[in-house]
């Protein structure tokens, strides 16, 4: 096809239209602003444009044309050290921290993503330049609902199996079923987390999960998580109420423990259940032989 | 950026002096278990820390 303006339009409406599905603001909290949201529907299209103009570019041919784009495609590296960088600063003022493993996930992410914009446009402006531009309508979906599929990632509720705890004192230890949690000093304190607090366990199914909980990163990001939707009772210089996570060390299984705004023991399972699995914690053992043969 | 002193014994509150000998840190004389609580919660807010029991009579407040 030799009408370039319908191929650079067709990946430009895919691309940009990929990274809009791509940037949902979820319960995690990011980008929940309109400025946040702008920059990277911004960034989006302009990834989206660089993928759509490769093909004419190709087409035509003009190799200077497509070197340029190579260098400008190095530019979306910068991406992932500019959300790194805000998200690590915003951690200093916050009361339940993200935790670097959370942050360095959430930045990858936002990198990656405009990588697959790039491709979205780029599939979608090719298939219109082979085959014409009613194509458009069948790749550009496809690509978008492949995108959502692979890069959704697993989720807590895939790798554990996330139930009730009771919540009781053993002494002066906090625990939730077998697991000390920490040392509560006030009596009154005692009892407002008898009353209030709420208590989850948390058990790997299998080995690479025991690893990937055991990490401190994976829970603090299940605590933010939490955090997020439920509340605290943390404030500042008040303390005592810390949600934490804390391992059984002898059988490997996490107990998770709170005391939130809103005490709702359905939804706190159903929220850790939905913590993503952080890449950088995922734990591998099961796939070297020596894991595995520990394992059995 | 946080500059306080973390993971100390920040103040020691009991009521019974033997049990504790002066190390670094004050150490606040209780006359019964309700005004121990009471100074052990003031502390600990005025800190930022949180109160912790020994189990044998004596508190402390810690920032962690």
């Amino acid at each position: 096809m030799d009408n370039y303006d319908i191929v650079i339009a067709a990946g430009i409406a895919a691309g940009s239209l990929n990274r809009w599905l791509l940037l949902r603001s979820d319960y995690r909290h990011y980008p929940t602003y309109p400025h946040g949201q702008l920059i990277h529907l911004a960034l989006g299209f302009i990834a989206a444009s660089l993928g759509a103009v490769a093909v004419p570019a190709i087409a035509k041919p003009d190799f200077v044309a497509v070197t340029f784009l190579v260098l400008a495609a190095q530019q979306f590296r910068e991406v992932r050290n500019m959300e790194r960088e805000t998200l690590t600063k915003l951690e200093e003022s916050k009361l339940i921290s993200r935790g670097t493993d959370y942050i360095e996930g959430i930045a990858r992410v936002f990198e990656a993503r405009n990588y697959l914009t790039i491709m979205t446009a780029l599939l979608t402006s090719g298939a219109v330049q082979l085959w014409g531009w009613k194509y458009a309508f069948i790749i550009g979906p496809l690509i978008m609902i492949l995108t959502l599929r692979l890069m959704s990632g697993s989720f807590i509720g895939d790798i554990a199996e996330v139930k009730k705890g009771t919540v009781h004192f053993k002494g002066s230890l906090l625990m939730i079923e077998d697991v000390v949690i920490m040392n509560v000093g006030l009596p009154q304190t005692r009892k407002k987390i008898i009353e209030e607090g709420m208590g989850v366990i948390i058990k790997p199914l299998d080995d690479n999960a025991r690893l990937n909980l055991d990490a401190p990163g994976q829970r603090k990001a299940i605590v933010h998580d939490v955090v997020s939707i439920l509340g605290s009772k943390v404030d500042i210089n008040e303390t005592e109420l810390m949600p934490m996570a804390r391992k059984q060390v002898d059988k490997g299984y996490l107990a998770f423990f709170i005391v939130a705004n809103e005490p709702d023991l359905e939804m706190l399972i159903e929220i850790v259940k939905r913590v993503p699995v952080l890449e950088s914690t995922r734990g591998t053992t099961l796939l070297s032989y020596f894991g595995r043969k520990a394992a059995d | 950026m946080n500059t306080g002193l973390n993971e100390y014994i920040l103040a020691i509150i009991t009521c019974d002096l033997d049990k504790v000998k002066s190390g670094g840190c004050p150490v606040f004389l209780a006359s019964d278990q309700e005004e121990k609580e009471k100074i052990s919660l003031l502390l600990a807010r005025i800190l930022g820390g949180i109160v912790h029991d020994l189990e044998n009579g004596i508190y402390f407040i810690c920032k962690h």
